[in-house]
């Protein structure tokens, strides 16, 4: 066991990645001699050279479409997108490339791309620098998304998601970089593609995913101390999405809120809402309910704890589904 | 040096790094617009870089002081923004990327709006049309080029220009060495071409996209690439404020007189950091920072005004008060801003009604009053 924060376990399991694979290579803007805005890579470059940590020029679109290439020639891609909101310049390449490619190949190629995505709010930052764009690519077939919510798990599925022959969008919490955390470099992890129960509880389930997770766990303890009992769900997979333990749970306790800082619309969260209720009619005592960011544009920093779900609206939502 | 397969290119230069007047060759076909200038203006142009200099460092100490929540330096720059917004008529239209503050000032822009923005208060900060047509900054990378592009496209489509340079708009628009790599960049340059529209493309090379040097953008002179989209195209001295002024006042003529699009590159020096994010010293070395400070743009004027003899101490220590009272008065007016409401969130998001955050400000007005005094 080791403590690291969630920056340095991405780091770590970067460096394993790379020396366990030398056609893992890493591309993106400022990853090398900065080692990333967030100081993922640090060090990688000085590491494995210039060759397999790509300081690239300037353009998301680039960065994605010649890791489509450079995994055509046998390369196993690891792109970073500085942050959240500049993933738009390489949407197409996303979506309707990367996506799509292994069914066009109709079996005959694979794209192990690894798109890391720092994301998410809290951190009091300018415009683009916050937002949860995760939806539009859950939307996409053919992409598989995950997002950790600790060290640990973030050191195993980075690790995973490059061993992955399928592209893997890899959401990384950035308000979850700095806070430390165990990391057990020699236990292997649970699969990549599944839902953890992080915290047990009888009255009502909460999931979520990425930073919300220690929103759920602050707000499970809140009403600990008022006599609800919590169970909270780490969700990890976004797509697929593992039901198992989560239709487990809401069979349980009859009472499921989603929680997200994305905008609700059209969101992941709306989906499991969807799906629990399809799958799940009968165990639920209440509707499910969903807590997500407002359907506006993320607002300036000094608005962000607003806009944002905190422990106290997770739990007005947990009390509409307990006095339904 | 980080550049070092670009400096076959000649630049416009005026004034050299010592500050005697001596145009070089390149710069013949610029000198007489230098004429338009008068002594009250040739002296603007210092207090101009004086006064966005003081008050560019006030701001990043108001940020280290958790003011704000990131603050995007433009030391070094003063002589290519503040040549080039002057260079722009009263009926221009700027759209800067997100570090051209000298030129918000300019076009009257007030600073404490590009505060607000950085400090987490608005996305927005001002009306361009009340500002001198300056638009808004622009976070993402190059995307503001093809804004630009599309609004002189407009006026083109509005009409023939009339001949007369007083009122002929052209379009203006800033962007950085590390936004040239960008796909919107490169379109927009393609379109302009296309539609030869009455705009001027002003790159500021300042030789680094945060770590990374303007090598691996180009392995070719920025000014060359222009030339390759069919623009006319003139490299500068970025450090020389009458380069600046002289070569984008002929540029926005020849393309408000309906010649078609032009592009100018800067060849400037970021001194600070990226943002008060960003910690250079990661990245780049000491003795190109020295060579770069050699050549600091508003010593090299105040050279030349004082060789010229349009300028005395006098004059320089008014500049200075100045400064310091743009200074002090920023961070008095910084400290006191206010926190925006709910409204914000809401209130724009559509031009006409619209259900939803109609009915989500309701929400969060009325499950923030249930909390009473306690938040
Ligand atoms: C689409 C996009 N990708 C990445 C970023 C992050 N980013 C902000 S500034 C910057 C470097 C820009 O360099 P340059 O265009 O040279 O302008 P400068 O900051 O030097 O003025 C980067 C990569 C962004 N803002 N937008
Ligand atoms: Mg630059």
């Amino acid at each position: 066991m080791t403590t690291w924060t969630m920056a340095k376990a991405l780091n770590r399991g970067l460096e394993a990645a790379m020396v366990a694979d030398d056609k893992v290579i890493l591309m993106g803007e400022d990853i090398g001699p900065l080692g990333g805005v967030f100081r993922v890579t640090e060090g990688l470059s000085a590491r494995f050279g210039t060759d397999r940590v790509l300081d690239t020029p300037l353009g998301e679109s680039g960065i994605v479409g010649a890791a489509i290439g450079l995994a055509m020639r046998g390369y196993r891609p690891v792109c970073e997108i500085q942050f959240d909101g500049f993933i738009y310049p390489a949407f197409d390449q996303i979506t309707s490339q990367l996506a799509k490619l292994t069914a066009r190949h109709e079996g005959s190629a694979r794209f192990p791309i690894v798109i890391r995505v720092p994301y998410g709010g809290h951190i009091g930052a300018v415009e683009h620098h916050q937002e949860s764009p995760e939806a539009y690519f859950a939307h996409t077939p053919g992409l598989r998304l995950v997002s950790p919510s600790t060290p640990n798990d973030a050191y195993w599925m980075i690790q995973q998601a490059i061993a992955s022959d399928d592209p893997v969008m890899f959401f990384e919490p950035k308000s979850r970089y700095w806070p430390k955390g165990e990391v057990d470099e020699g236990e292997s992890a649970a699969p990549l593609h599944t839902t953890r129960v992080v915290r047990g509880g009888t009255d009502v389930t909460l999931v979520g995913h990425g930073a919300m997770v220690s929103v759920l766990l602050q707000a499970a303890e809140v009403a600990a101390g008022e006599g609800t009992s919590i169970e909270v769900v780490d969700l990890r997979s976004l797509s697929p999405v593992d039901y198992g333990p989560l239709l487990k749970s809401v069979e349980k306790t009859g009472r499921l809120v989603v929680a997200q800082e994305a905008p609700g619309f059209a969101s992941v969260g709306s989906e499991i809402a969807a799906t629990i209720a399809e799958r799940a009619f009968y165990a639920l005592e209440a509707p499910v309910l969903r807590v997500s960011g407002f359907d506006a544009p993320f607002p300036p920093a000094k608005l962000e704890s607003l806009y944002l779900p905190d422990a106290d609206r997770v739990l007005d939502a947990v009390d509409r589904a307990l006095n339904y | 040096m980080a550049d070092a397969p670009q400096h076959d290119a000649v630049s416009v230069q005026m004034i050299s790094p010592e500050g005697r007047f001596e145009p070089n060759a390149a710069a013949e076909e610029f000198l007489p617009y230098l004429d338009r200038l008068d002594e009250d203006r040739l002296r603007t142009f210092y207090r101009d870089m004086a006064v966005i200099r003081r008050f560019d460092a006030e701001v990043g100490h108001l940020q280290r002081q958790g003011q704000l929540a990131l603050w995007v330096p433009s030391h070094g720059q003063e002589a290519a923004q503040v040549g080039s917004g002057h260079a722009a008529r009263p009926q221009d239209s700027i759209f800067p990327a997100y570090r051209e503050h000298a030129v918000a000032k300019i076009r009257g822009v007030d600073l404490i709006d590009i505060v607000r923005m950085l400090r987490g208060l608005t996305h927005g900060g001002w009306v361009p049309a009340e500002h001198g047509n300056f638009h808004l900054y622009t976070l993402v990378i190059g995307s503001q080029t093809l804004h630009a592009t599309g609004y002189a496209m407009g006026i083109a489509l509005d009409g023939a220009p009339t001949g007369d340079p007083e009122k002929d708009e052209a379009v203006m628009v800033y962007f950085g060495d590390g936004a040239t790599s960008q796909g919107d960049t490169n379109e927009a340059m393609i379109w302009a071409a296309s539609y030869a529209t009455p705009q001027v493309f002003f790159l500021q090379n300042n030789h680094w996209a945060i770590s990374v040097p303007v090598s691996r953008q180009s392995r070719t002179p920025l000014v060359d690439r222009a030339r390759g989209f069919g623009l006319r195209s003139t490299r500068i001295d970025g450090n020389d404020v009458l380069a600046s002024y002289a070569v984008t006042a002929k540029q926005l003529d020849d393309a408000r007189a309906g010649r078609g699009p032009g592009f100018i590159e800067a060849m400037t020096y970021r001194i600070g950091a990226h943002t008060t994010s960003d910690d250079p010293t990661r990245y780049r070395g000491a003795d190109e920072l020295k060579f770069w400070e050699a050549r600091d743009p508003i010593t090299r004027y105040r050279h030349h005004l004082e060789q010229r003899e349009l300028a005395d101490a006098a004059f320089f220590a008014d500049v200075e008060s100045e400064a310091a009272d743009l200074a002090a008065d920023t961070r008095r007016r910084t400290l006191a801003l206010g926190t925006p409401g709910i409204d914000l969130i809401f209130d724009n998001v559509y031009a006409e009604d619209h259900p939803v955050p109609r009915e989500q400000k309701k929400w969060l007005q009325d499950y923030e009053a249930g909390f009473g005094e306690a938040r």
